[in-house]
């Protein structure tokens, strides 16, 4: 290969990359310009959309934190994701275990199963749904969202996490109870412990769907200062037909970048998990 | 005129010297082995032959053209990897047909020569399989007749039979080496294993650290070892070798025979060996032990043939002698094959 | 499958059948009450003529169906979802495989790279979909700014047109195509990473076999690279349709719905319809359309998940 034709390929490469990435960045970078724009740059149609013409102002971050409830929004969803995580942790760590250990006949079973719920979309369940919640007297409640989350969120943290423990060796958990400790044990105190990587993947999942979430949020909750940010961002900062453009983005950019960025820690391990279900 | 050339053939991974100065130069026909331990650089040489590694310096040369920078498809070399690197989603027949057809051959004789080729290894029942339901063997045996289809100048082999079972390999290399010989084509064969080097090769090539060592014949190799590494790599167990001086002396495990076995002559050196272990594997016994004063004791092997029935046991010191002539001295500080003592 | 041998005594915590149930049976009754009864209720919902305001289930038979399919913005509702689905999937199919290859080779920055194409997955949807809000905003458009500067918008005799702005969201065709761009842009970080793992998959033993026996490059990746990757190609494709035939976000943040329903797809329109509107009914009649194509999907998908034995 001579030189030229290396420097053409590489040009290319980068080329190709640079197109995707600013495709992909778009509209977080006008996130990020538009929470610092004055309204008067932000709303001049001649203006350069990509520079700042007049000089910044933290004006609309101060709006959003200090005059609307976009604290609270982040307060509830955390809560909401808090508590998620646990309810998944305790359903799918011991459902995976079993079936990745003990699948048989109904394991496999189950294991389809398990991917089948996600044959009934959100979009066809929260009507009834919303019936149970109000019948509950759960509704305009976070409690509401804490019950239903877990059921997008077990299925796959199950299926992810069976992958994860059928790479730990039998061998180990049969030296653990020929070395005293009882099934029970074996698993909690051997394998466990060695699947601390997946659990983290889990949890990082687990958090960051349930903060994604829109549908449910939407339908259960109308009441504004139990918002989570998924759905107080987009509704709560529009005044009848007016968007406040700044403190809007300026909620979207907060919101997204920290899980944007702890979620690409984990991306490797969520794929991993994703393609060793389906392509085994 | 020579098949296939080398000439100070070089290439560096960033500071690291993979493969350094090598030259080779092989005759029509010839089944040269390349042998070294892991990291050595045949495996680069080999993939730089191939086309598939782009060599830093030097050239390369088959059938008198020079194909140094020349992508794989026109240097007419076919190559089995230690993996076989079958197409998994195409049956035994695709598999085999592929070199061809990417020649732009035509349909009928494809069908001939995949037939021929398959014959040749005695597949040609299994045409219609995909290679998850082939055995290792029969997996080998795929990749060879893909390998042979086009009838290439130059055959490149890349440690195949280290993936077979220890039964299957022996017979494998005999099936191999027949087969190369009717053929009649250049090989040039990668592997670790001295035993299979030396079963294999016309001639053998030594490398360590990405420089040939020595070139030479299995007899060459053995016994004019042309330094330290190729006297204790070769042979197993390995060449004894004691210091003296500034010299290494170095005789092999069956030159080293109790006293008496050898016409005593001065023709002989004769060591007080002090036994300290002994294993019995049925055709021979290895004899561990020491020779030379406590302070200074140098460990070394004897083997002996299983037909001496000699009483040895551990804690005994014995005489052992050694020809002169079985004697090769290594030069200390380059581990060197020197002069001295050659006939 | 090693026979598990029941432990005799010592009671659960070594009794490995019983204990494997007794561990999967949350997950089970979880989903049985979260998923499936909700799931027998909208069927029921279907037949019945509940609203809000009177929520009993008086089952009246098909009568819900034949008013949905009579309805115009249904029609259109169904029609959109396939459109917006298969459109962008398959575009997302076609560039993913692009960026992964692109993205299989060495260089400097690669980590900023990945976390820059990965954010539009990793951030929340609704959110993301409110930076593309302001992309297509009437007036301030970014993009149609960007367009007036290049001069293909703006001035009379430009390639797009004489007027200041493009409608990306009140003229309709635009507007399908605004919500199609929304999708790829989410989907594309998944189906890449998927394709990527399939792609690091074959082992380069069989390129460079592939090269050594004559292959060129468009050879090589027509006849090992696709065949190989395509089990992987179909799941991203099919999992990218579940996720856009479903969604009811990017539509409801972008245009919802409008202008005047040309961008309704099914899940938005059980929102407005069920929701919204109360007609818990009607709602639940046109959200069970959906099921049927995700059977399907799920049934491809399992077939594929089998089949991909290949190396």
């Amino acid at each position: 290969m001579t030189g030229a034709r290396t420097v053409v390929r590489r040009g290319g490469l980068y080329s190709i990359l640079s197109i995707f990435a600013i495709f992909s960045t778009f509209p977080f970078y006008w996130m990020v310009i538009a929470t610092f724009k004055r309204d008067h740059d932000l709303f001049s149609p001649t203006n350069n959309p990509f520079l700042f013409n007049e000089p910044p102002t933290m004006d609309h971050l101060r709006l959003l934190i200090f005059e609307t409830h976009f604290l609270t929004y982040l307060l509830n969803t955390f809560l909401v994701g808090i508590a998620v995580v646990a309810i998944t942790l305790a359903v799918a760590v011991p459902a995976a275990y079993s079936l990745a250990r003990w699948a048989r006949g109904w394991g496999e079973m189950f294991g389809i199963g398990i991917f089948l719920t996600y044959l009934v979309p959100p979009t066809i369940l929260f009507i009834p749904l919303s019936r149970f919640a109000s019948v509950l007297g759960l509704q305009e409640s976070l409690w509401s969202l804490i019950l239903i989350y877990p059921t997008f969120t077990i299925p796959f943290c199950t299926w992810l996490l069976m992958g994860f423990f059928k790479t730990i060796p039998r061998d180990i958990e049969e030296q653990a109870m020929i070395d005293g400790l009882s099934r029970l044990g074996a698993m909690v105190k051997v394998v466990l412990p060695l699947a601390v990587s997946g659990i983290l993947t889990i949890i990082v999942f687990a958090f960051t769907l349930s903060m994604h979430e829109f549908i449910y949020a939407l339908t259960f909750i109308s009441v504004s200062a139990h918002k989570t940010v998924s759905i107080g961002v987009p509704t709560e900062l529009v005044r009848g037909d007016v968007f406040q453009w700044g403190p809007l983005m300026a909620g979207a950019l907060l919101a997204s970048i920290p899980v944007a960025v702890v979620y690409t820690f984990f991306l490797d391990r969520f794929i991993a998990g994703f393609t060793m279900g389906a392509v085994k | 005129m020579a098949n296939l050339e080398i000439q100070h053939l070089s290439k560096l991974f960033g500071e690291v010297k993979a493969v350094d100065d090598v030259n080779i130069l092989t005759t029509e026909g010839e089944f040269l082995v390349l042998l070294g331990p892991s990291g050595c650089g045949k495996t680069t040489l080999l993939r730089m032959i191939a086309g598939i590694e782009a060599p830093t310096s030097g050239d390369i040369i088959i059938n008198g053209q020079a194909v140094t920078h020349l992508p794989p498809r026109v240097r007419n070399i076919a190559m089995v990897f230690q993996s076989y690197a079958l197409y998994p989603h195409m049956t035994v027949f695709k598999n085999i047909a592929f070199p061809l057809r990417t020649r732009g051959v035509d349909r009928a004789k494809i069908r001939q020569k995949v037939e021929w080729a398959s014959g040749m290894f005695g597949i040609g029942h299994l045409l219609d399989r995909k290679p998850r339901e082939l055995s290792g063997g029969e997996r080998q045996r795929v990749a060879l007749a893909r390998a042979i289809v086009r009838e290439p100048s130059v055959f490149l082999l890349d440690e195949p039979l280290s993936n077979l079972d220890a039964i299957l390999r022996a017979s494998a290399r005999e099936e191999l080496r027949q087969f190369q010989k009717r053929l009649g084509v250049t090989t040039v064969y990668v592997t670790h294993d001295q035993v299979e080097a030396m079963g294999l090769g016309d001639r053998i090539v030594v490398m360590s650290q990405g420089r040939v060592r020595q070139a030479g014949t299995p007899s060459e190799i053995y016994q004019w070892p042309a330094d330290t590494f190729v006297a204790t790599f070769v042979g197993s167990p390995p060449m004894n070798l004691i210091e003296q001086g500034d010299v290494l002396l170095g005789f092999r495990p069956e030159t080293f025979l109790p006293a008496g076995f050898i016409r005593d002559s001065p023709e002989v050196v004769t060591y007080p060996f002090q036994v300290t272990w002994i294993e019995y594997l049925g055709a021979e016994r290895l004899v561990y032990g020491d020779i030379g004063e406590k302070c200074c004791a140098r460990h070394v092997v004897s083997r002996l043939p299983g037909n001496i029935s000699l009483t040895i046991e551990a804690g005994q010191t014995y005489p052992f002698t050694v020809l002169k002539q079985d004697i090769r001295y290594f030069d200390r500080s380059s581990g060197l094959l020197t002069d001295k003592g050659r006939i | 499958m090693r026979g598990e041998t029941s432990i005799t005594g010592s009671g659960i915590r070594d009794r490995a059948d019983l204990l494997a149930r007794f561990m999967i049976a949350p997950a089970v009754l979880y989903i049985t009450a979260m998923i499936g009864f909700p799931f027998i209720f909208a069927i029921l919902y279907s037949l019945s003529d509940a609203t809000t305001g009177d929520p009993s289930l008086h089952l009246i038979g098909f009568g819900n169906f034949r008013a949905v399919l009579a309805d115009p913005v249904f029609r259109i509702s169904l029609k959109n979802t396939f459109i917006f689905a298969f459109v962008s999937q398959t575009l997302v199919i076609v560039l993913s495989r692009i960026l992964a290859t692109a993205l299989m080779a060495e260089f400097r920055g690669k980590w900023i790279i990945r976390f820059l194409v990965m954010l539009p997955w990793t951030a929340p949807i609704s959110l993301g979909t409110i930076g593309w809000l302001w992309m297509f905003d009437s007036i301030f458009s970014p993009i149609d700014w960007i367009f007036r500067y290049t001069g293909l918008l703006g001035t009379p005799g430009a390639l797009l047109g004489p007027m200041q702005n493009l409608y990306w969201l009140g003229e309709p065709a635009l507007a399908m195509i605004s919500v199609i761009t929304v999708h790829i842009w989410r989907l594309l970080p998944l189906a890449t990473v998927i394709q990527l793992a399939g792609l690091s998959s074959i082992p380069r033993d069989l390129l460079e076999a592939a090269e050594v026996d004559g292959a060129r490059a468009w050879r090589r990746t027509l006849e090992i690279t696709i065949p190989l990757t395509l089990p992987i190609i179909s799941i991203a494709f099919l999992f990218g349709l579940v996720f856009t035939f479903t969604d009811m976000t990017v539509v409801y943040v972008l245009t919802r719905g409008g202008p005047i329903h040309m961008t309704q797809v099914l899940s938005t329109w059980t929102f407005f319809k069920g929701i919204e509107g109360g007609d818990l009914a009607q709602g639940a009649a046109v959200s069970l359309f959906m099921f049927p194509v995700l059977a399907g999907i799920a049934a491809l998908v399992l077939r594929l998940a089998r089949r991909s034995e290949v190396v």
